[in-house]
This record gives C-alpha cells, structure tokens and sequence, in this order.
C-alpha cells in the first residue's frame, strides 16, 4: 500500500506495472485518473492550485486506503495526488487497485475516489477571467461517499 | 511549560483571516475543548465570527486527527481550522 502527494506528474503505466510487478495473484487491475478540466461552474479556469495539509493528508489517505483493504478483497492499493499549479488537462489523481477478480478491483477504486474527494485534507483554487476563487465542496460528493 | 496551541488556518480560511497560524493561549489550563477554542476565536469578531459561526462548515483537526467539538484541546496540540475539502 504506497500514499504519495507530490507536486511532479506521474505516468499511469509505470505506476500501475510497479504496483502488480510479480504478482501472479492479480487478475484485475483498477484505475482512475482525475484531470482538469478548463471549466467548472460555468467559469474558464485558466490554473487550477491544488493545496494540502502536509502530514494530515498523508494519514488521511493512509486511512482511507487501510479501509478499502478492510471493506474489500484486494491484493494492493496506490493513491498519487499532486498539488501546486496545474493546468487544465493536466493530470491530477492516479488510484489503482488490484486484486484477483474485477468486481472488488472497480468497487474498491470507486470507493477510494468517493472517500478521497470526502475526507482527505485538499483544497482547489481556481484562476478565472473574473479572479481567483476556492471550488466550493459539492453535495454530490457527500452523497457518493455515504452510499458505501 | 507551554499554555498555548499551535493553530493553524488552512486553504481559503487562511486568506480571510490574513495569517497560516498563530500561537493562542487557551483560556484555562484545564478542561479545555474545541468549542471553547472557536469561541474565542469567533469573539474577535469581524471575518473570525462570519467565518467560523455555528453552522459554518469548518472541521477541526487536532493533531491532524479529525475531531468533535467537545474533544479536548492541550498545551502544545496542533489545532487546525478546515474548510470543506475539494480534493481529486
């Protein structure tokens, strides 16, 4: 089980052959990538500035991986999140999970996305032609996470 | 021996209060909780009351754990203010 939360982009194959290299067990292998996109709210985002609480959401995201192990049947389990300046089309999360069947492969990567979006200590700001602004947190991400 | 806690402000709450952090003497030595911290900070009026009025949606970590508002705050915890997170 490996956290990381780091400025530098990462590459989604070389992460995931890392994560199952040598594990005959594995037969499903779940990922999610999150992007930015250069709108939200009806606003162009031009930079996109993601912030942490460095240490808290180390163990926050440890946490939230300890539970999906505990909640679900899977080998291993990787969360990257980046913080700093992005920009749109930029790469922003990575979540892979592998186990020996699909099923509990998707929904435990589903489960760490809703949780990670809920409880993990990070905060968006947004460039705009009208100013920067914080993304206001949504409701529908409450309600993703409860269904678990 | 220390009297006060490390606070912290994080995010979009660091930019309306104007500051990361400051060292704040706790009210009492003692049997101090969450709720009295923000009630001193919610005294000084001004973006501390608006931001951190009853029904605002502010979390408070102590020593990065997420925390209820009668738990207890001590010499020397790390207390941090949270707004909702907006991460992924």
């Amino acid at each position: 089980m490996t956290v990381r939360v780091q400025t530098a982009d990462f590459d989604v194959g070389r992460e995931i052959a890392a994560l199952r290299a040598g594990d005959a067990r594995v037969g499903a292998v779940a990922s999610f990538v999150g992007t930015v996109r250069d709108v939200n709210d009806a606003a162009a985002v031009t930079t996109l500035t993601l912030e942490h609480y460095p240490g808290m959401t180390e163990k926050a995201l440890e946490a939230i991986v300890a539970e999906a192990r505990q909640r679900f049947d899977i080998l291993d389990a990787l969360v990257v999140h980046r913080v700093g300046e992005l920009k749109p089309t930029d790469q922003i999360v990575l979540v892979v999970v592998t186990g020996a069947h699909r099923d509990t492969a998707f929904d435990a990567c589903r489960f760490l996305m809703d949780y990670l979006k809920t409880k993990a200590p990070f905060w968006k700001k947004e460039d705009t032609p009208d100013g920067a602004r914080w993304v206001d947190a949504r409701a529908s991400d409450d309600e993703a996470a409860a269904r678990w | 021996m220390s009297t006060t806690v490390d606070v912290l402000y994080l995010a979009r709450l660091r930019e309306a209060f104007g500051t990361a952090g400051e060292a704040l003497a706790l009210p009492a030595a003692t049997g101090v909780t969450v709720a009295d911290v923000l009630a001193l900070l919610r005294a000084r009026g001004g973006a501390w009351a608006a931001e951190l009025a009853e029904g605002r949606a502010i979390r408070i970590a102590v020593n990065q754990t997420m925390v209820a508002h009668d738990a207890p705050v001590r010499a020397g915890d790390e207390f941090a203010v949270l707004p909702p997170v907006t991460g992924g």
